[in-house]
């Protein structure tokens, strides 16, 4: 038999250039930081940088800066000539894109054709719609001439690094705020390159601020009597800190947290597509999504061959390094976070429940794991119950179209769902019934900033893209609405 | 499990058997084959790609005004792609009118090319539109001439109304005829049936039939092999495969102009219907100007650079 093995397409890093150390972006300029930490590679353990951890000064500067800059600059600028600011960042993240991508995959660890074809031109994506919106903000729904809350306080993950930061700081610039951003500890790089596009964007200093350090320089941030509004995605445990933390004071806040989507085939579906489905919702980006489809609830009558096909799909993914053209799957983002899907994984087998991986060889540096499905499993498993965030699978099975709903409901979480039928009404109805803030059919992991995005239940609060993102960083004026 | 014990022959479980068929998600489709289609293939997985694809050329002239000096042309062309550089494969066949698989065969057999087969299209190419007594007929003919292998159309015009048993017994008919002296591949001419689902449905109703192989287009209808109808097709040749132990070849035909796009299918095979299908056996690509660039690639491989159009033949 001919085997048709792709020889290595490497992306060349040639492009990115990484300082051996960075401080933090306050005020339109890179300062010094101190008490730094290692950024590594975690497809293969390099060390790419040092990377500074703010403390209280250092917030606090930012902060100031950040207030100073609404006041003297952002918040009386007219909305038109703010849209030009995010039209022209939203071109230089295109003109840089090759150089985004690259420097993404290697601090993440994610496929280099997921950071080219879809983190940086929806990232892109985001700056250029909400540049749109800048001078249209009458036309937000809040009635007319809407009010920036002042400083925002960003907090984002490590997942989607340059991503998420579009999703935050592209709103609220567009809406008239300043912001302080803290990316994720072990994913500073392509904030800090995001850095030196708002100095090429000639963005007046003090709109966007960047720190860099851990969760005890988001929590000073949070914390902060200077920040008027907090926007966090992460996990749901974190995300209730930062509730408990803003209540008694005047700080709004929206929170994307943890998920645990059911997607669900009822018997009709496409079952090619479906696999698909299942593959992207569960493997795209090696399950370290938010509002990945890690629950799968088959219908009975097709669950035996819709899981013989998800295997010899498997089969195909291309597990290894992320700057590989043809990589699927890439590395687990840290050590931390493959020693709690090794642990989640392991409470499956405790639990009796049946574990499939296809055979693939990992790399022997950094951290890996290779794609897996649980077969058995029932709504008492730990592993249908806790999110994983890795690209572990549990299959669940179901007999009616409402103990498809019950199932995919019984969950603390509500972030998306997706369904999957080649009938329009059952669509429809099951759509009404689930309890998922976004609920994709016949297709999953769809990103569009003109589209709300956000959860129900422990999943959040507030909608991020859209009209509805949009509005949570103003205030309206016409309902007597507080600062 | 055969393929009779799917359907039994009558009306009724072949309309069972294709109404149970489970659908495909028109923009599903196009997005698993938009993704293989970045597959990056380079060095040597290219070179072994360009020369896999040049054994998979049915090398094709289906015009009015070919003449026998094309043919034969074709033919030697086929036998010796690259007449500088005998390390090149021959092509998987020869693709011709009826009244050509003579002269076709004779030529290859007088030149050493007699391991390459000669196809026929047959049943009133390309549009299927004639009795079945001059269906056969055509078959006949081609057949007594020396083809090898027949490329037959399906009654659109049957298939679309609904009249699957029609097309059903016709593919079965010419099956017949063909018995073990001639592969039979079967040409659904995906352009007019328009639909994902019924690419799907005709490529079962074909394999149900008897077909050898299951062919995209006739080359006069666009669009013809995209690289979603070609996906849909190996999803059903890998189904068929699973249900009956039989595997059925897949020959896209049409649109197929540059090495970048023949090994876009590649992939496409590789990754769905699975490696086993990486063979002329079982995969064709129906063409005529991509053997050029197949070539010119190969030669740009070997020296590192881009040779003129001069450097290889015209047909």
């Amino acid at each position: 038999m001919t085997t048709f093995d792709y020889a290595p397409a490497l992306e060349s890093r040639s492009i990115v250039t990484i300082d051996p150390s960075y401080g933090h972006f306050v005020n339109g300029r890179f300062i010094e930081g101190k008490n730094h930490f290692a950024s590594i590679n975690p497809s293969n353990e390099e060390v790419l940088s040092q990377i500074a951890l703010a403390g209280s000064a250092d917030v606090d500067l930012a902060v100031k800066a950040a207030r100073g800059a609404y006041e003297i600059t952002w918040s009386v600028m007219p909305g038109r000539e703010r849209g030009k600011y995010l039209y022209r960042i939203a071109r230089i993240m295109q003109e840089r894109a090759r150089e985004f991508a690259v420097l993404e995959t290697l601090d993440n660890g994610k496929p280099i054709r997921e950071s080219r074809d879809i983190d940086i031109p929806l990232a892109a994506a985001h700056f250029f719609y909400h540049a749109g919106w800048a001078d249209k903000l009458d036309y937000v729904g809040l009635g007319q001439s809407p009010r920036p809350h002042g400083v925002a306080g960003q907090i984002i993950p490590w997942n989607f690094p340059l991503l998420m930061l579009a999703w935050k700081v592209a709103p609220a610039l567009a809406a008239g705020n300043t912001v302080v951003l803290k990316p994720a500890e072990s994913t500073s790089l392509t904030a800090l390159l995001f850095a030196q596009v708002c100095q090429q964007a000639e963005l007046p200093a003090g709109v966007v601020n960047i720190i860099t350090g851990n969760g005890s320089t988001g929590a000073l941030l949070v914390d902060h009597p200077g920040v008027d509004k907090i926007a966090f995605t992460g996990s749901t445990e974190v995300g209730k800190a930062i509730a408990r933390a803003i209540a008694p004071t005047k700080k709004k806040a929206t929170l994307e947290l943890g998920g645990k989507a059911a997607n669900i085939i009822f018997d009709d579906a496409p079952i090619d597509e479906a696999v698909e489905g299942i593959v992207n919702g569960i493997f795209f980006n090696q399950g370290h999504v938010c509002c990945a489809g890690s629950r799968l609830l088959l219908q009975e009558n097709i669950a035996e061959q819709t899981i013989e096909a998800l295997k010899v799909r498997m089969a195909k993914i291309r597990v290894g390094n992320p700057l590989d053209k043809n990589t699927d799957l890439g590395a687990i983002n840290s050590a931390e976070q493959l020693s709690k899907i090794e642990s989640l994984s392991a409470s499956g087998d405790d639990e009796g429940v049946h574990r499939w991986s296809p055979p693939c060889e990992l790399p022997a540096k950094g951290y890996w794991f290779p794609p897996t499905i649980f077969t058995g499993v029932t709504q008492a498993n730990r592993i249908a119950r806790e999110e994983i965030f890795g690209p572990v699978l549990s299959i669940l099975t179901f007999r009616t179209p409402a103990e498809a709903i019950e199932k995919a409901n019984n969950t603390p979480y509500g972030l998306s769902a997706g369904i999957w039928s080649e009938k329009g009404s059952r669509i429809l109805w099951a759509a009404q019934q689930l309890r998922a803030g976004v609920i994709w059919a016949n297709t999953f992991n769809k990103f569009d900033p003109a589209s709300p995005f956000g959860g129900y239940k422990e999943s959040g609060w507030g909608r991020e893209g859209g009209r509805h993102g949009l509005s949570a960083y103003l205030l309206s004026n016409e309902n007597g609405e507080e600062k | 499990m055969n393929q009779n014990t799917v359907v039994d022959g009558s009306e009724k479980s072949l309309l069972n058997f294709l109404g149970n068929l489970s659908g495909v998600d028109q923009t599903g489709a196009n997005a698993r084959a938009a993704m293989l289609g970045t597959r990056s293939i380079k060095t040597s997985s290219k070179a072994k790609a360009i020369d896999l694809a040049i054994s998979m050329v049915d090398l094709t002239t289906l015009e009015g005004a070919d003449t026998p000096e094309k043919v034969r042309a074709l033919c030697s062309k086929a036998v010796r792609p690259d007449p500088s550089d005998p390390t090149v494969p021959s092509a998987g066949a020869i693709c011709v009118y009826n009244d050509m698989v003579g002269i076709a065969r004779n030529h290859l057999d007088s030149i050493g090319g007699s391991h390459i087969p000669v196809a026929a299209v047959a049943t009133a190419f390309p549009a299927g539109r004639a009795s079945m007594e001059v269906k056969l007929q055509d078959t006949t003919d081609a057949l007594a001439a020396g083809a090898g292998e027949i490329d037959m159309v399906i009654d659109r015009g049957a298939f679309l109304s609904g009249r699957y048993m029609k097309v059903f017994s016709e593919i079965q008919q010419i099956r017949a005829l063909c018995a073990h002296n001639a592969h039979l591949k079967v040409i659904l001419e995906t352009g007019e049936l328009t639909t994902y689902d019924n690419v799907r449905k005709a490529s079962f109703l074909a394999m149900l039939a008897g077909a050898d192989f299951i062919k995209t287009s006739t080359g006069k209808i666009s669009p013809a092999a995209t690289p979603p109808v070609v996906l849909v097709m190996l999803e059903a040749v890998r189904d068929f495969h699973t249900m009956t132990g039989v595997r059925i070849g897949v020959k896209p035909a049409g649109g197929i102009r540059n090495t970048k796009d023949a090994i876009k299918q590649l992939v496409l095979v590789n990754e769905t219907a699975g490696p086993e299908w990486l063979t002329p056996t079982l995969f064709r690509i129906g063409a005529s100007a991509l053997l050029n660039d197949l070539l010119m690639q190969r030669m740009k491989l070997r020296d590192g650079f881009y040779p003129s159009p001069t450097y290889v033949t015209i047909d």
